[in-house]
């Protein structure tokens, strides 16, 4: 060590403030993944090797179309802040098991190129580019997205003995389809398929199998602030209200562990960059997902409506921000939020 | 409302207040308030003592400069400023006397002084607020008359990291403290006088509450000791949007402008001198110092043992509203609260936004950083100014949070000027 008097070239001047955090952008992708992790090997555990490749396939995928657009559009290939793994992630949990292996190529290479990366990539899409990706599938291929079901290891399909070629959500909606009506309602109203609901021993996309799995992963993110309660606590409890409030046969616990709910409000409603930033906003958010996939699933034509109900409401964002603005310190509450 | 608690990190807390010699040659701007500049009243060669008047206050908003050795003015020019970058500086040289000026350091009976003669007295003293913002006291003790102060605050707070200048001087002087604060009671007709302090500084409450003062105890937070996040903190008030502290019939004062204050009404002696925290892992030692204003700061750092190593950084105040400084030449002045020296200097990219709202979060106004920036960025200022860009008070919460490393204290502030100069077209 030696004590150096004249520095004058080497001083660093910059603008405060001179600490920060250590959170990242890419530490909390990893956390989220972390997060995931559980619920994906159990996927691998009950669909076997098809789980593992069309996963595989989706991140594969997903960072290669990150790369290919980043490089065509001249700008900094990001692969290391892991939101390419992440959507890859989240596409393969909102796919049939089933499905041919071309359609998770195809499902990622919109959600990266189309629903991100032409909005300007990680920031600035709209979307949740996963939930494109699927709603993309969803509209192009729906006889595969929606019949190539496979039955979990040691369970069926459905969750009940005997009925092993619908989910849960298409049996309540059209269970004249399979038997009789009554008697199938019944069926999955009883506690055991509850259970297999709860413990993931029933058929469905890849991630929204065990209920929870994704509760573990999702508390956990709560706890260590990555998501906010707000969006969750206002999407179940919503969807709960109107799943008791409105006519339908199936009862409460059926309707909140069934298809990929809490997938979708711990995991998919949660992202940052497609939810609102302020308090308030992130309650009318959380509640506009439940009332939406409420009526979905009630009245509408699909089986299942969360994915949709996020993506409606992800476009709502802007405008749920621009009409909650936080009240700036010492604004008089009388003259309200000026927009 | 929001606010951050980062690391601490007041390794100082317990090292007693040195005084640090007479440096050989003081450079002292004109410019170390907010405010007009003071207008100089010395020459070139005119010999001066210490605490003489070397600068007049002009107009309402400014204080004057006092001379902080005895010795000769060898020239007035431009020299490097710690804030303003440059400014006119009064270079003394010192003839290592230290001869105080005529009628300064003697002890006054001020028991019987009438609120002017308390006001002169502060206001001749150069005294202005030594929390950083470095305001003229006199005028912050001299609200207009339909303003009605019922509260005197006393900030101890200092709730910027790694700063324990104030806690130190809390501990060894608050006697005069006190004293310095009864006079801001007399002069405001206040009711109530409060010592605020936050609970990383017990034993300094300790002290204050031993002596039969009231003392609130804060929770640590940053920013606890902003005027406004102060007065909402202990009274539950909240002062208006553009609007002042007495606004809400308050008056916050720091801990260290009280000392001063009294320094100038009982023994006139005007504000030549500050406790500043001197500290980093680029300097053999670290102290908190009683330093003359003018100090070249590289002197400051020789009295420290000088730099380990290469040091990277020499930033004026604390981690979160420090100003980095390009030279060590730059003086110590009445705002400086902390010297702090690094060698270690981390760059930050900055990423995209991702709208986690952390900022939003923590904001203690109340705004929105992440969307003010983005208008910042796309230089919409009059969208920024409806979203509040001009209630920004700079403490730097949001940057400090931001998972993408964006700097958006930074954005705010270059929009706040932004606008500021578009009105003035």
């Amino acid at each position: 060590m030696e004590i150096i008097q004249e520095m004058k070239d080497i001083l660093i001047v910059s603008a405060p403030p001179y600490i920060r955090t250590r959170s990242s952008v890419s530490l909390a992708m990893k956390i989220v993944i972390l997060a995931l992790l559980p619920a994906f090997m159990y996927s691998v555990y009950i669909f076997g090797w098809r789980a593992l490749v069309i996963t595989v396939l989706c991140i594969v995928s997903c960072m290669i179309s990150e790369a290919v657009m980043q490089k065509m559009l001249g700008k900094k290939i990001t692969l290391d802040d892991g939101s390419a793994v992440l959507t890859g992630l989240l596409l393969a949990f909102n796919l049939p098991p089933g499905v041919p292996l071309w359609l998770p190529v195809v499902g990622s290479i919109f959600a990266i190129v189309f629903a991100k990366q032409l909005f300007g990539g990680l920031g600035h899409n709209f979307v949740n580019p996963a939930l494109a990706g699927r709603a993309f599938l969803m509209a192009s291929w729906p006889s595969f997205m929606t019949k190539e079901w496979l039955a979990p290891r040691g369970g069926t399909l459905s969750g009940i003995d005997g009925i092993t070629s619908a989910t849960p959500l298409t049996l309540l909606k059209n269970p004249a389809n399979f038997g009789v009506p009554d008697v199938i309602i019944q069926q999955l109203n009883e506690m055991t398929t509850i259970k297999n609901l709860f413990f993931g021993k029933i058929g469905g996309c890849l991630g929204e199998t065990s209920a929870l799995l994704l509760l573990i992963g999702g508390l956990f993110l709560i706890i260590v602030g990555i998501i906010d309660y707000r969006i969750v606590t206002g999407y179940l409890l919503s969807f709960a209200i109107l799943a008791v409030v409105l006519p339908t046969k199936g009862i409460l616990p059926l309707h909140l562990l069934s298809g990929g709910l809490f997938l979708g409000a711990f995991f998919m409603a949660t992202d940052w960059v497609t939810s609102p930033v302020t308090k308030k906003g992130r309650w009318i958010f959380g509640i506009g997902c439940g009332v939406l996939t409420a009526i979905i699933r009630i009245w509408g034509g699909y089986p299942e409506g969360v994915s949709y109900s996020i993506l409606l409401m992800n476009v709502f964002t802007p405008v749920i921000d621009r009409f909650t603005r936080e009240k700036i310190f010492g604004e008089k509450k009388e003259k309200g939020v000026k927009s | 409302m929001g606010g951050v608690h980062p690391p601490e990190a007041k390794t100082t807390e317990d090292i007693a207040i040195e005084v640090m010699p007479v440096p050989k040659r003081v450079y002292i701007p004109f410019s170390q308030h907010t405010g007009k500049p003071a207008k100089p009243l010395v020459n070139k060669d005119d010999l001066v003592k210490t605490g003489t008047k070397i600068g007049e206050s002009e107009g309402f908003i400014s204080a004057s400069i006092h001379a902080s050795v005895s010795g000769k003015v060898v020239d007035i020019k431009q020299c490097p400023h710690p804030v303003l970058g440059s400014a006119a500086c009064c270079i003394i040289e010192s003839d290592e006397k230290d001869e105080w000026a005529e009628g300064a350091k003697k002890s006054y009976d001020y028991e019987d002084f009438s609120k002017e003669e308390i006001l002169n007295a502060i206001k001749d003293g150069g005294i202005v607020g030594l929390g950083g913002a470095a305001f003229p006291t006199h005028v912050k003790l001299s609200p207009p008359s339909d303003k009605k102060i019922d509260y005197l605050l006393i900030n101890g707070c200092e709730c910027e990291p790694r700063l324990t200048a104030d806690h130190r001087l809390m501990l060894e002087y608050p006697v005069g403290i006190i004293e310095g604060a009864r006079l801001f009671k007399k002069l405001l007709d206040a009711e109530h006088l409060i010592f605020c302090i936050e609970d990383n500084k017990k034993n300094a409450a300790q002290v204050f509450a031993d002596e039969g003062e009231q003392v609130k105890i804060l929770k640590t937070k940053y920013p606890q000791g902003a005027e406004k996040q102060l007065i909402k903190a202990v009274l539950n008030r909240a002062v208006p949007r553009g609007g002042l502290p007495m606004d809400v019939g308050c008056v916050v004062q720091n801990v260290a402008t009280c000392y001063a204050a009294f320094q100038a009404v009982k023994f006139k002696k005007p504000l030549i001198d500050r406790v500043v925290t001197v500290t980093g892992d680029g300097l053999r030692e670290s102290k908190n110092l009683l330093i003359r204003i003018g100090t070249p700061v590289i002197d400051v750092i020789n009295f420290c043992g000088g730099f380990v190593d290469q040091a990277k950084t020499i930033i004026f105040g604390g981690p979160m509203m420090g100003i980095s400084q390009h030279t060590e030449n730059v003086p110590v002045i009445k705002g400086t609260s902390g010297i702090l020296v690094n060698r270690k200097f981390k760059i930050y990219e900055e990423g995209p936004c991702v709208r986690c709202g952390a900022c939003v979060d923590v904001c203690p106004m109340g705004l929105m950083p992440t969307d003010i920036f983005k208008r910042v960025q796309n230089k919409k200022f009059n969208e920024a100014k409806e979203y509040g860009v001009l209630d920004c008070i700079e403490c730097g919460c949001c940057a400090y949070v931001c998972p993408s490393k964006i700097p958006l204290v930074h954005y705010l502030k270059f929009g706040k000027s932004e606008v500021w100069r578009l009105s003035k077209k």
